[in-house]
């Protein structure tokens, strides 16, 4: 078997001692990040992409992705405790999982999380691995046209699928396609939009933006609030094992969560928040048992469920980044920048052109959930301390690590200015209600698109038709547009409302 | 005329504007044709095309959003300029600001700035606790940053290494 093959390949680079390391170090920034409230992946991991600069490519991307599913793991531990989400695809767990804490039921609760988390991933990395080489085959037939294509789908249905007003989030991507594109132009070397000031010519830093529409931008808002008295569950934590009973409900709602995690996490603008949302509502449809406790009061599926879709689809989310190049949602859109750091250009030929790489961080998806379920059940001890510690302490530290960040990306002052004008941009669209990842797929996408753009056209002498005309480019702009009819249907538009508002 | 939500109508206008001027900047340049896109044939449709997303949000709002009419609501000040106070101070201590004769004064001046300033970001800071956060900060950074990272920073004021 070739997968097998392919995997002993990638367990041989990911069972080195330094690699071993780094998914350590990745699993456990992303347990913390996702137990502290108000700090999420994203800011983490752009605050952090300077600081592997000097690491090989593949420790470096170990660790990045260590963060963004271990955040799935810890954040669900604040959702169960404090009754806060510690990350945002755990807003549904907040619900019975809070109710369970506070009847007494925090261990098993924590530990239907943790085992259906581990569960998931390991399912999702499987999927990963099998489904990657055959989906990059298919992408090596891709020209321009098709590339172009595949760009509007994956932007389209990253605007359909993820919550709040569609128009809006559209709006929000066509302005991170045009801060995308600020900078010299590849092909004429005109400096577009740069104001004669010569930082600007190599484009606006995506890092700047990135820490400053949601590193900056979240915590001013937060501050903005004032503090929430939090209750949290320290002393309770007894008796972690679910009983017999617990264990009969969760199997099937791990099960499903899986599945529909797994599947969500390659659509584009899937992912772990979407994949929770959807989940949850699937198991409150099913009919409940009879002695079962009622959603909303502590139900132990209302938890298993989502907390194995988050993972799931955080994982099954790398499928697109890995084998198209083109990144789901905005976590990934950093990830195309951290591999472009390291000189990897991200689609189907990094499989070809970097199998260790590759199989090499998928094997190492599967060493660091078994890392992270250890980290969060024996000792959910420590990261229940670590809620106590209140915001007045971490705030500061999180501005001191974006700035310090932003300036070792390139040993440039510049950089800081425009973090604190993003960070401003930032809150103004918070207050403007104008959700900020679809800007950052816009942004990394840009440049991108106008390439391929103008190849396809270049190709076609100027001829529109090329996207209509070229089977594969015309069935993947249908899918696009059918997308786009689908959630402005009335019945289904009201439906989508529905399924954000939960809490 | 009431507004339904206040959000929209706002962020309508902002789209509109900053696309317009996207793309009248955009005619700066060598627009070209289909088969040969200069440098300004795709900002100026992505312009256009998000001044047009503006102008239909900004119609929407009058009659589509919450009732309550979907306020902005106060604008946070005080968060706001202390914490982006605090990245400028930082920015500038760091690397000096050479335009203006100011000499960089290094990371770890940089540091305690940053978290005295921040810290003023809400309400009831007191000294001590932010001192010595600062320093735990400052040490921190000084051993992973610069020592086990070794990123390259201008670490003590310039007229203490010269």
């Amino acid at each position: 078997m070739e997968l097998f093959d392919n995997l002993a390949l990638g367990f041989g680079v990911a069972f080195t001692f330094q690699n071993l390391v780094y998914a350590f170090i990745g699993c456990l920034l992303g347990t913390l990040i996702g137990v502290l409230p108000g700090i999420g992946p994203l800011a983490t991991i752009a605050m952090l992409l300077p600081a592997t600069y000097g690491l090989p490519p593949v420790a470096a991307l170990i660790m990045l992705a260590g963060i963004y599913y271990g955040a799935q793991y810890g954040g669900s531990t604040t959702a169960i405790l404090v009754n806060l989400p510690g990350e945002a695809s755990s807003v549904v767990t907040v619900i019975d999982g809070y109710q369970m804490a506070r009847k007494g039921r925090a261990g098993p609760a924590l530990a239907a999380a943790g085992l259906g988390s581990f569960f998931a991933g390991c399912v999702g990395t499987l999927i990963l691995a099998a489904f990657a080489p055959p989906l990059t085959e298919v992408a090596l037939q891709f020209g321009p046209a098709e590339y172009f294509s595949l760009m509007i789908v994956g932007l389209i249905g990253a605007v359909v699928l993820a919550s709040g007003s569609l128009i809006k989030a559209l709006a929000m991507i066509v302005l991170g396609l045009l801060l995308g594109l600020v900078g010299t132009d590849v092909n004429s070397g005109v400096a577009r939009y740069s104001f004669d000031i010569p930082e600007l010519t190599d484009g606006i830093s995506f890092l700047a933006i990135a820490m400053g529409l949601f590193g900056y931008g979240e915590i001013i808002s937060n501050l903005s609030r004032p503090e929430e008295h939090r209750e949290v569950f320290t002393g309770k934590v007894e008796g972690i094992m679910p009983t017999k009973e617990d264990f009969k409900n969760m199997l099937p709602a791990v099960l499903r969560g899986t599945a529909l995690g797994s599947a969500l996490g390659i659509l584009p603008g899937g992912g772990a928040l979407l994949s929770a949302f959807t989940a949850y509502t699937l198991e409150k449809k099913i009919k409940l048992k009879p002695g079962e406790v009622p959603f909303g009061q502590g139900n132990i599926r209302g938890v298993a469920g989502p907390e194995a879709a988050n993972n799931a689809g955080a994982q099954t989310s790398f499928i697109p980044l890995l084998t198209l190049g083109i990144p789901p949602n905005a976590v990934m859109a950093l990830m195309v920048g951290a591999m472009t750091i390291h000189n990897i250009q991200p689609g189907p030929q990094v499989m070809t052109s970097n199998p260790e790489l590759f199989w090499g961080l998928i094997a190492s998806m599967w060493i660091g959930n078994a890392m992270l379920i250890i980290l969060n059940l024996p000792l959910i001890g420590i990261w229940i301390k670590l809620l106590t510690v209140p915001y007045r302490w971490l705030f500061p530290a999180i501005v001191l690590f974006c700035a310090i960040g932003v300036y070792s990306t390139n040993n440039n002052s510049f950089d800081i200015w425009m973090v604190a004008i993003f960070g401003f941009i930032g809150y103004l669209f918070i207050k403007l209600g104008c959700e900020p990842a679809p800007l950052l797929l816009g942004l990394i996408l840009g440049p991108m698109m106008e390439e391929y753009l103008r190849r396809a056209m270049l190709i076609s002498r100027g001829d529109w038709s090329v996207f209509v005309t070229r089977p594969l480019s015309a069935s993947l702009l249908a899918i696009a547009a059918i997308l786009l009819t689908v959630v402005l249907l009335p019945s289904i538009k009201k439906k989508r409302e529905e399924a954000f508002v939960e809490d | 005329m009431a507004l339904a939500s206040q959000k929209d109508f706002f962020s309508g206008l902002m789209f509109t504007t900053v696309g317009g001027s996207f793309a009248w900047g955009a005619t700066e340049y060598t627009v070209g044709e289909g088969a040969r896109m200069g440098p300004g044939y795709f900002p100026l449709m992505l312009g256009i095309l998000l001044a047009i997303l503006g102008i239909i949000i900004t119609f929407q709002s009058f009659t589509k959003g919450h009732p309550g009419g979907d306020k902005i609501g106060a604008f946070a000040w005080r968060p706001l300029g202390f914490v982006l106070g605090a990245n400028l101070a930082f920015g500038a201590l760091l690397v000096g600001l050479p335009s203006i004769g100011f000499p960089a004064m290094g990371l770890i001046v940089a540091i305690y700035a940053l978290v005295l300033i921040s810290s003023l970001a809400q309400p009831g800071a007191k000294l001590k606790p932010t001192l010595i956060l600062a320093t735990i900060l400052a040490i921190g950074s000084y051993g992973a940053f610069v020592k086990l990272l070794s990123l390259q920073f201008p670490v003590w004021p310039a007229f203490l290494t010269n």
